[in-house]
């Protein structure tokens, strides 16, 4: 009836997972009794999670992303302490097959559900404004997008109570990974997880590709586009293209594991090695899909903090479309150790190193966008400043372990972990969080507090350079990632100074978390000069999304813009706006719906009941699911008509606005 | 003001009935000829796969032009070449950069 699933799976003799659930169970009673309280439930079911408005969704994405960094950043506390205590004979506080559960989790949740969460967030929130779109091109797919994410973001988390996680890193390699060596659940936990997310990540790209090509404002040319839209298209891009590898990949591993095929075993004609090609031809795309969007954010930022146009937009796209290409040819880079003869690691590692050559490009553009103009240290200018110190020395890294030969030295080595944290966190995570602060403004109609934001940037930027530099160190030393205890002298002074960086960096978490509970307060409490009348939050914007209310009304633009260059809102801010020659007319919006919720439910228990082997349970859901795809094509009652009042009545109350800032000035 | 509005589909995308009739007509000529080429045992063994290899070729131009609608009159048919050609240049990046690197995986083993 229940498969493999039986009482002793739940780990009730371990006491970190034992108090970690009461701390859960506490939280999660606390949320459902408030809304309970304050009877809310209606109103989250009508407005939020039924939702198919690209904006709800990115602060949905949001809210999820900033959770599992929260999880995602306890197992680095634990990995970090752990590895500061366990020296000469003191075994630590996390057995060994713990903590391969806690380092595989940490990669998996910050790549998976945290950045890429985020990422979607992004997209979500500032494509459509930035193209004048009034949605996505698919709303409701959009929504099922987001519940694919969602529900393996709680696959992940149950496998925390019930049975185990994944112990063989974020990538799964076989063999470690095949039911020979790993019986458990661990593993099929990481499996679809991943793959239902997947699915998620998948329909985002189709979607946005399609909003960004079909859906521009009239007169809006390619070379008009934003530079973040133009990051976002190429991530799509990518996204089609390498994510269906990804979900091949773990589909023939699934096979291996469920019916005993051998695409990967050692015996049997499997190949390990297939699988390395497999996974890295999307693992490293995967890292440039992350990388991109926050690329396009630091260009957004970058010239509105510096009061003038972004420098070189078109070798920004040049550059972008160029990584694009390259970043699907390196893949090799990964595993230069695996064997392959001098010509195959040549040609990898050449291509690799050919990829600092636009990513520089970008750097000197930011810095010239810098240069001359009058820069303006608001919150998101601290990300990027700190972003271009850390990642370039995070490239320079990389391009250090593009020489095969040298890569031979340190693969495998903390050296190697530094490295991908450097970028990682220097680039995506910085850019992200920039993002947040830059946008946010324009979401909920005031700004949130700046000095918390500062004080989160000070800490994450010494807290970083605590922890990895360090990591640098013993990895030229000879250590190597994912050792749980380890006796060499040489290592402990570095270690426990990379535990202090973490503890830094926890610092920077909770000014984060700080500034969100502020910026919860000021939603209802806040001062009348907090508020944003203009829309133009920062004073001075230059894309689209600036010319509309903040926060933005949920059919986005009254009247479509109309575009005649690169940062037509800007030029029309300096020469004056034409007044509007159109009458408003009555909007096409797409109603709200349940289909997503309702098969994010089927994928939650298709999920884990696959996990556990439960077939019955497959079935009802996979058989639910059709059944909500069929019915839902079959209703022809999914839009309605935003009436001219509703719109004019916004529209008078924002030019009442916009009178009443320009008389304060 | 609700009214019921499902998607339209617009009509640029799709071929026109000449169009289908000619792709038919052309694909029916070129299964043919494949059988043809067989069947009369006019050629040798490897001219015989090497005449099949390009009337498969000419056939599946024939398929992505007249029924999959690629082309470059019109926006949407040369979105869907842009589809097209992505794709495939992503599985021949994928399938000959797999070939290059798991031919050259013994390079460093004995067994030569």
């Amino acid at each position: 009836m229940l498969g493999k699933l039986t009482l002793s799976a739940i780990p009730y003799d371990v006491p970190i997972l034992v108090g970690t659930f009461i701390g859960v169970a506490v939280i999660g009673i606390a949320v459902l009794a408030a809304v309970t309280y304050f009877k809310k439930w209606g109103y989250l079911w009508r407005e939020w999670l039924t939702t198919v408005d690209h904006k709800k969704l990115a602060i949905m994405y949001v809210v999820l992303g900033l959770v599992m960094l929260v999880r995602g950043f306890a197992d680095a506390l634990m990995m970090r302490t752990q590895l500061a205590l366990a020296y000469a004979g003191n075994p630590g506080y996390l057995p060994p097959h713990h903590y391969d559960q806690v380092f595989s989790a940490h990669g998996t949740i910050m790549i998976f559900f945290m950045a890429m969460v985020m990422m979607q967030a992004l997209f979500n929130f500032v494509v459509p404004l930035q193209i004048g779109a009034r949605d996505v091109a698919f709303p409701l797919i959009n929504s099922i997008s987001f519940y694919m994410t969602l529900v393996s973001a709680i696959l992940i988390n149950i496998s925390l109570f019930i049975g185990e996680f994944s112990n063989v890193g974020w990538l799964g390699y076989p063999p470690i990974s095949e039911l020979q060596f790993n019986p458990g659940v661990g593993v099929d936990y990481y499996i679809w997880s991943v793959q239902i997310s997947g699915i998620g990540t998948l329909l985002t790209g189709m979607n946005f590709l399609t909003t960004i090509i079909k859906l521009r404002a009239p007169g809006m040319k390619w070379m008009h586009i934003p530079v973040f839209t133009w990051t976002a298209f190429f991530a799509c891009i990518m996204i089609l293209t390498t994510f269906p590898v990804l979900t091949v990949s773990m589909a023939l591993l699934a096979l291996d594991r469920y019916v005993g095929m051998h695409f990967f075993t050692n015996d049997g004609g499997g190949s390990v090695m297939l699988y390395l090609n497999l996974i890295w031809s999307w693992g490293h795309p995967e890292v440039y899909i992350l990388i991109l969007p926050a690329f396009g954010v630091f260009s957004e930022i970058a010239a509105t903090f510096s009061g003038k146009p972004l420098f070189g937009y078109a070798t920004m796209v040049i550059a972008t479309g160029i990584i694009t290409f390259l970043g699907s040819i390196v893949w090799v880079h990964h595993f230069f150790t695996m064997g392959s003869g001098a010509d195959v690691n040549t040609f990898f590692g050449i291509m690799t190193m050919f990829i600092a050559v636009p990513t520089g490009v970008k750097i000197f553009n930011w810095l010239f966008t810098m240069y001359k103009g009058r820069v303006r240290f608001e919150g998101p200018m601290h990300w990027i400043v700190g972003f271009m110190i850390t990642f370039s020395i995070g490239g320079m890294t990389g391009v250090m372990m593009a020489m095969p030969a040298a890569d031979w030295v340190i693969h495998n080595s903390l050296f190697l972990v530094a490295h991908f944290h450097n970028v990682i966190i220097g680039g995506v995570f910085f850019g992200y969080v920039a993002g947040l602060s830059y946008w946010f403004p324009k979401a909920f109609g005031f700004k949130m507090r700046d000095v918390w934001g500062k004080w989160a940037f000070r800490f994450w930027f010494v807290g970083f350079y605590l922890s990895f530099i360090p990591l640098y160190a013993v990895g030229l030393e000879g250590m190597t990632r994912r050792m749980n205890h380890y006796d060499n002298p040489n290592w402990h002074p570095w270690l426990l100074v990379a535990c202090v960086g973490v503890f830094v960096l926890a610092a920077g978490v909770a000014c984060q978390v700080i500034q969100f509970v502020f910026a919860a307060f000021d939603a209802v409490n806040r001062k009348p000069d907090a508020h944003d009348l203009t829309g133009d939050s920062w004073g001075s914007g230059r894309t689209l999304e600036w010319s509309i209310p903040s926060p933005v009304p949920h059919y986005n633009f009254a009247r479509l813009p109309v575009i005649r260059g690169l940062d037509t809102f800007h030029i029309e801010k300096e020469l004056g706006r034409p007044a509007p020659v159109a009458d408003l007319e009555p909007i096409h919006m797409p109603k709200y719906s349940a289909v997503g919720p309702v098969l994010g439910a089927c994928g939650l228990v298709i999920g884990f009941a696959l996990v556990w082997h439960i077939w019955w349970a497959v079935i009802v859901g996979l058989v639910v699911a059709f059944f909500t795809v069929i019915h839902r094509s079959a209703n022809l009652d999914v839009d309605f008509y935003v009436t001219v009042e509703e719109i004019r009545a916004d529209e008078e109350a924002f030019a009442k606005r916009l009178a009443a800032a320009r008389a304060a000035e | 003001m609700s009214e019921n509005h499902t998607t339209s589909h617009e009509g640029e995308n799709h071929g026109t009935y000449g169009s289908y009739i000619v792709g038919f007509v052309l694909a029916v000529i070129l299964t043919v000829a494949s059988f043809a080429a067989v069947l009369s045992k006019a050629f040798s063994f490897w001219q015989t796969i090497a005449v099949l290899g390009v009337l498969a070729a000419v056939q599946m131009v024939v398929h992505l032009i007249f029924f999959l609608h690629m082309g470059m009159k019109s926006t949407s048919q040369r979105h869907n070449l842009a589809a097209f050609v992505v794709t495939a240049l992503m599985v021949a990046i994928v399938i000959i950069g797999y070939l290059f690197v798991l031919w050259d995986a013994q390079a460093n083993m004995m067994a030569g």
